[in-house]
């Protein structure tokens, strides 16, 4: 099912550059991992919720309040790239 | 083996000094070869210690206690990695809460631990920076992610250590080193500040000495954060108290897929029936209980936790943090800086991709979603016949380096007993309880959500008849 072009392609859109080894490597793994999901079919959910919150909090909200963050400078230092009027200067997308 | 109380005891009537205790601490890591720590923070330590030591007032909860913390928490001026080359030399301009808490309680960072990168492993095998060696067999892994504190704490390198568990990462390493473990419900103790693998799954907790140790730890740390919300306000009771109350009566299930799991060391098995039959002595009653998606554990956990990390991967774009290397172009850029990444990173992004891309997402994502809400509804009927869970936490022993990290789909499949606790949100506690070959073995006592204290308790009077604890 999985093949090299379908991991470059996923590579690609997860802006994941890899290596022409990596591809052959991830394929054969990725078929094997993929193919035991398959699994998952044998269950029968009919009618069931899917659910991602497990116990059952549901809208948690908080006053919306200004608050000051002291740290906002130093975050911005934690980036590689240079620091310019407050912004991060990364290249151009355009 | 030092424990909190009795060190507390120890620095509060002035037998010993916080700095003697973090000397020694410092002086067993720098002997060490066991590679359980990614920093040392020698000088810090030892100024904290000091402080402490000029002050003479030891009455904060955890007060001069030397401890290690993960290396995916952050630690504010301290380098947080995440075991990643991604975050290499990242430092934290914050805390996370969990840390934050500790440190107002007293506690003193001796460094921070090794583990897989951003937690996804099961053997420490995935750090960028060396593996880990096993305290009781340094030609076998010491278990993952969490395998740095968990061998720091059975190393005597620290007095406890903070680890994270999304699918069985504190319980494995602690059950593979030989010390205790407790991952808590989802939502018990705050994840701000902790580096994200799977954000409805990660849940941060102790790796101690002893379940008493845990209790204590897991007092301070618990509670409702407004900067998580998901930590729901529920009172953190005090867990210590209640350790040694009877536990007559208590019906405790033995998951019988479990038991008969394909690959399940036969010795382990026979472990973990003699454990039942010590909580039965003590007056527990002890009964077959069925949870009969067991079998789709793997997959229903595996698909969603890289589904989960491949979108919190996302932030690693070398622009914000991390590592950073420049192309021609912006997607260039983006693609040579994470290649940083190693391997497990590289494949949960590209599963994630795939199961969330449009097509498929509803045949894996959220088909796994459904399942996971049918897993619950098992567990929700187990618990209305049982006060707890009793089950193994690892179908193996502790294995040899390289066994099994060229096969991810293998080192999957051995994570069979604990992922279900945190696909269905309960607590857990992993106990030692003996040596098999040498080798470390135990249980794991699985709770209802937010039941850590009917947990710590049935693990405390395990502990007492195993001959554990301190």
């Amino acid at each position: 099912m999985i093949d090299e072009a379908l991991v470059q392609k996923l590579a690609t859109l997860a802006r994941l550059g890899l290596t022409k080894t990596e591809v052959e490597k991830f394929t054969h793994q990725l078929d094997d991992i993929l193919g035991f999901f398959e699994k998952l079919a044998e269950v029968d959910t009919a009618g069931v919720e899917p659910i991602a919150q497990i116990t059952g909090l549901a809208d948690i909200t908080r006053p919306d309040t200004v608050e000051e963050s002291s740290i906002a400078h130093e975050l911005l230092e934690c980036s590689p790239l240079g620091i310019s009027k407050n912004h991060i200067r990364a290249q151009k997308t355009l | 083996m030092n424990s909190i109380t009795s060190l507390l005891n120890e620095l509060r009537s002035g037998k010993t000094s916080a700095t003697e205790v973090t000397k020694n601490y410092l002086a067993k890591i720098k002997d060490s070869s066991l590679n359980a720590y990614i920093t040392v923070t020698e000088q810090a330590a030892l100024a904290k210690a000091a402080e402490f030591d000029a002050a003479k007032d030891f009455s904060k909860p955890l007060a001069g206690i030397p401890i290690a913390v993960k290396d995916i928490v952050c630690t504010k001026g301290v380098k947080t990695t995440a075991a990643s080359k991604m975050l290499a030399d990242f430092v934290p301009p914050y805390s996370a809460t969990v840390w934050e808490k500790l440190e107002n309680a007293g506690a003193i960072l001796l460094g921070k631990t090794n583990c897989d990168e951003f937690a996804m492993g099961s053997s420490t095998e995935n750090s960028a920076f060396g593996t880990t060696k096993n305290p009781h067999d340094e030609s076998r892994v010491p278990g993952g992610s969490s395998g740095g504190s968990a061998a720091a704490v059975a190393g005597e390198e620290c007095v406890f250590a903070i680890g994270t568990d999304t699918g069985g990462s504190i319980r494995q390493p602690a059950n593979f080193c030989g010390c205790t473990g407790l991952k808590v419900t989802y939502g018990r103790v705050s994840r701000y500040g902790v580096m994200a693998y799977a954000s409805s799954f990660d849940t941060i907790g102790p790796l101690t000495n002893s379940v008493a140790d845990a209790a204590a730890v897991l007092e301070v740390i618990a509670g409702e954060d407004k900067r998580d919300a998901t930590t729901p306000d529920i009172a953190v009771p005090a867990y210590s108290k209640h350790l040694e109350d009877p536990i007559q009566g208590k019906k405790i299930g033995l998951p019988k897929e479990f038991f008969n799991a394909v690959g399940f060391d036969p010795r382990i098995k026979a472990a973990c029936e003699d454990a039942a039959k010590l909580l039965e002595k003590r007056g527990a009653k002890i009964v077959e209980v069925s949870l009969p998606l067991t079998d789709y554990a793997i997959p229903t956990y595996y698909l969603l936790v890289k589904a989960e990390a491949s979108t919190n991967m996302a932030r690693y774009d070398g622009i914000r943090f991390g590592h950073s290397e420049t192309g021609k172009d912006l997607t260039e850029s983006y693609m040579a800086s994470r290649q940083a990444f190693g391997d497990e990173v590289k494949r949960a992004i590209m599963m994630g991709t795939f199961t969330l891309s449009s097509g498929y997402v509803d045949a894996y994502y959220k088909k796994a979603a459904a399942v996971r809400a049918k897993m619950k509804q098992d567990y929700d009927r187990a618990f209305e016949q049982v006060d707890a869970l009793l089950a193994p936490v690892s179908p193996t022993l502790p294995f040899k380096f390289g066994d099994k990290v060229d096969d991810p789909l293998q080192m999957y499949l051995a994570d069979i007993f604990t992922v279900t606790a945190n696909t269905v949100g309960i607590p857990s506690l992993a106990v030692p309880t003996g040596k098999i070959d040498n080798l470390p073995t135990g249980v794991q006592i699985m709770g209802k959500q937010f039941d850590e204290a009917g947990i710590l308790n049935l693990g405390w009077h395990l502990e007492q008849e195993a001959g554990f604890g301190n």
